[in-house]
């Protein structure tokens, strides 16, 4: 049985910074945790009822009030302006790196259809082909994703890169990342989107430099033989 | 319920209420005692109905793909040999959160609760308008046969999950559910009017009918957090109902708010839904704070910690919790730069939550805890709502929650605040006025029993939710297995489903116990518990009209162990000892309270 609170191994290059994150909030928590739990479990045990004891006549203390008030704040802004960053750096739209390679993904019931732009590096034209539910990337290099929804709202989910964004019908979203490392991972579907959805699996194939211009190239020569 | 005991008190009234017949008394009543207690059991019925839907999923998920136990009773088009189908897990998943949303957690925390103790905590004889009351409760059986006959029309009951996220829930031809979509539209529409209408009840009841000297900062915390609930009732639940008539135009007459073509706008039905979703988790888990802080106070025997920051943090939750919505769109394509204002908001929210914590646990220091059934339920709704509070906060961290969000650990999180938050709150809610509502005490030792089991596997079932979230597992999956790498998180599965049929089946110690007790239980009287509020002044139960004369209020609800008086409390009405200090004044905020009926 799996009741581990560690994240999988990651592989996008702010994966790492999101982990950080999430284990300053699971250290904050966990001490919060512990020591409000085990105060509860001191105060019922002390201050059960004994024959002949009256509880204290105390209605409160504005001090304690202020202090619990006050600390609570600071830390939970504090965690607030650390997300900030992070969520800039991942999601500002100012941010996507310009020189990503570009990848058109339609979300449809039940499939993801990845099109590429093939050798003029131009959507719309001839040249472009399709993938379906395979998504080849380079390692390494920056790559932007433009998520559309063909029916219904899906989610496009990479869990070992921290990628997570719903495509929407209508909406033509970019969403960014970069692989650190070869390797084949997986793509999910993390909205309900219909009796199907728990099939939506698809892949995601980080290649060398080499092996995805070999395979850019394959697919060109499949696309071109059509 | 005890008919003996409700026709003596009618006998003993004669003189001011008619005798009335047994359907005014116990089907069309205006008593918002009786009212009340309908809601109670209405509610409960549907809270079994919604466990045992918790139950199918677990099925699917601990033993995905083996036909259920018996499982030959559910038709074909759920269940063929037993083994849930894709389409009917769907309707699993929509159906268990409707059922335990707006027909269990909703009706028992202000139906029940809010028609059993505003009146009798402020010293009023009834609601401020009856008859509306009657209808509030009347809507609830009609908007619930509506929900329960779309599991049996052609497509199935609704299946776009409890969200409805549109377009899925916009149109059948993406769902193949068709009226099934609708009939859940049209049940929620219909059962809005039922919170509205209580919502004015409890507003006005608590505005105008107080007892002389019930000022604002007497009302007592349970009374407050009603009060405070009643008004996000009456702002959220029309922002749905409107939400809601869009989305069956889309579905039934070929509209397009929230389809993309004919340029409908699918987040437009987010923004509607979370914008009342958020209130309404307030909702779900103000009253039970309330609950708690009386529990608390009257079996700690000690004065609630902090009475005036107690209500503040209230309001100031019911305040933030209408800014905090896009908290549940980080990831839903909301324009980003809109990401940090829901952060903020979000994580302010944290602060009067702790507030709250912090006060309850400030009563039980130094206190005289008496280890009853109410005070462990309370005080387990303190631990469980720490948890599903701390656990809020990676969600409120934008980017964490990119991560984390429609996993398992949400599914954790939520079940934190609305089951070991609101189900235990409502549990010590009922175990500690169930006395006044029925005129016996609840068997103890069962109780007891109950509450103990109930802790250990609740915790045993939700706890690891934290993980499979952790670990990536997506939210409404009829069979994770799918996934490569969720497959090795199937023992943590099987270990969760059954922990959760454990917990659904020591709820039969409750029912038992609820039912026995109605019948055999140890006859209360009018104050088992030695409290302070008006309330335990009546008799139990109390008779139509509740007070027999107007109480007279001369301090707040928490003067318990009061160096003032010998024993260790001071109910609320009890004039003060003419020695102590010469000339008290009564505050008389309306001295002529509106009549009931």
């Amino acid at each position: 049985m799996n009741f581990s609170w560690l994240l999988p191994e990651t592989v996008s290059t702010f994966g790492p910074a999101l982990d950080d994150l999430y284990y300053v909030i699971l250290w904050i928590t966990g001490i919060v945790f512990f020591a409000t739990e085990i105060t509860l479990v001191v105060f019922m045990v002390k201050y059960r009822h004994r024959e002949g004891r009256k509880a204290e006549y105390i209605h409160g203390s504005n001090k304690a009030e202020v202090i619990w008030t006050v600390i609570p704040f600071v830390i939970v802004m504090g965690l607030a302006f650390y997300s900030k960053a992070l969520w800039d750096e991942i999601r500002d739209p100012d941010r996507i790196p310009p020189d990503s390679f570009p990848i058109n993904v339609m979300a449809s019931q039940f499939e993801w259809n990845a099109t590429y732009a093939g050798a003029d590096g131009q959507f719309g034209t001839s040249d472009d082909f399709v993938s379906r539910n395979v998504l080849h990337i380079p390692v390494d290099r920056p790559v932007v994703v433009y998520l559309e929804a063909e029916d219904v709202i899906h989610s496009f989910f990479l869990p070992d890169f921290r990628v997570k964004q719903d495509a929407v019908p209508g909406m033509m979203i970019p969403v960014w990342f970069q692989a650190t490392r070869t390797g084949e991972f997986t793509l999910a579907c993390a909205e309900l989107c219909g009796l199907g959805h728990y099939t939506m699996d698809g892949r995601v194939v980080v290649d060398s430099e080499a092996d995805f211009q070999s395979w850019l190239d394959s697919q060109q020569a499949e696309e071109d033989s059509d | 319920m005890s008919m003996t005991t409700t026709s003596e008190a009618h006998t003993a009234h004669a003189e001011e209420h008619h005798e009335l017949g047994f359907i005014r008394t116990y089907i069309f009543s205006t008593d918002h005692k009786m009212i009340a207690r309908q809601f109670l059991f209405t509610a409960l019925l549907f809270l079994l109905l919604g466990g045992a839907l918790a139950v199918l999923i677990r099925w699917q998920l601990g033993f995905p793909g083996q036909p259920l136990p018996g499982g030959g009773i559910l038709p074909e088009t759920m269940a063929p040999g037993g083994i849930i189908l894709p389409e009917f897990y769907n309707s699993l998943v929509t159906m268990h959160a409707t059922f335990m949303v707006f027909f269990a957690l909703m009706p028992l925390m202000a139906g029940v609760f809010g028609n059993l103790l505003i009146p009798l905590q402020i010293g009023a004889d009834d609601m401020a308008f009856p008859r509306l009351n009657m209808a509030s409760f009347w809507i609830t059986p009609v908007a619930g046969f509506m929900m329960l006959a779309s599991f049996f029309v052609e497509g199935g009951a609704a299946g776009a999950g409890w969200t409805s996220y549109a377009p899925l829930s916009a149109s059948g031809e993406w769902t193949g559910v068709y009226l099934g979509q609708q009939l859940w539209l049209a049940s929620l529409i219909v059962l809005g009017f039922s919170s509205i209408t209580g919502a004015i009840n409890y507003v006005c009841t608590v505005i105008n009918m107080r007892a002389p000297g019930m000022t604002w900062f007497r009302i007592p915390l349970a009374t407050w957090s009603l009060f405070i609930t009643a008004w996000l009732l009456l702002l959220a639940i029309p922002i749905l109902t409107g939400g809601l008539i869009l989305l069956l135009f889309d579905q039934t007459i070929g509209t397009a708010f929230f389809r993309p073509e004919g340029s409908g706008e699918p987040l437009l039905w987010q923004h509607i839904f979370w914008f009342f979703g958020h209130p309404e988790v307030y909702i779900l888990i103000l009253p039970a704070m309330g609950f708690v802080s009386e529990v608390i106070a009257c079996r700690s025997r000690k004065p609630i910690f902090g009475y005036h920051s107690m209500v503040v943090a209230l309001v100031s939750i019911a305040f933030l919790g209408w800014v905090v919505w896009g908290h549940h769109m980080f990831q839903s394509g909301m324009n980003p730069l809109l990401g940090m204002t829901f952060v903020v908001t979000t994580v302010v929210i944290a602060v009067p939550s702790a507030i709250k914590t912090f006060n309850w646990m400030g009563t039980l220091w130094r206190g005289d805890i008496h280890y009853d059934t109410p005070l462990l339920h309370a005080v387990s709704f303190v631990a469980l709502f720490i948890i599903g509070g701390l656990s809020g906060i990676f969600m409120a961290s934008a980017p964490v929650d990119i991560y984390i969000h429609d996993t398992y650990f949400i599914v954790a999180h939520l079940h934190y605040v609305l089951v070991g938050g609101s189900l235990f709150g409502i549990f010590a809610g009922i175990t500690f006025w169930y006395p006044k509502m029925f005129g016996r005490m609840m068997n103890e030792g069962l109780g007891k029993v109950h509450w103990a089991l109930s802790f250990i596997f609740y915790n045993l079932a939700f706890f690891p939710m934290h993980n499979l979230g952790v670990q990536g597992m997506m939210r409404r999956i009829y069979d994770p297995n799918q996934y490569e790498y969720l497959q090795s998180l199937q023992p943590t599965n099987t270990f969760i489903s059954i922990n959760v049929f454990l917990f659904a089946a020591v709820q039969a110690i409750f029912a038992f116990n609820f039912l026995w007790s109605l019948k055999k239980g140890k006859v209360a009287g009018n104050n088992p518990w030695k409290s302070n509020t008006l309330l335990w002044t009546t008799p139990s139960p109390p008779p139509h009209g509740n007070f027999p004369e107007m109480p007279i209020v001369y301090r707040g609800p928490y003067e318990y162990s009061s160096p003032e008086v010998e024993e260790d409390y001071y109910p609320q009405d009890r004039p003060p000892p003419l020695s102590s200090s010469g000339g008290h004044t009564v505050e008389v905020p309306n001295p002529e309270p509106v009549p009931g009926d």
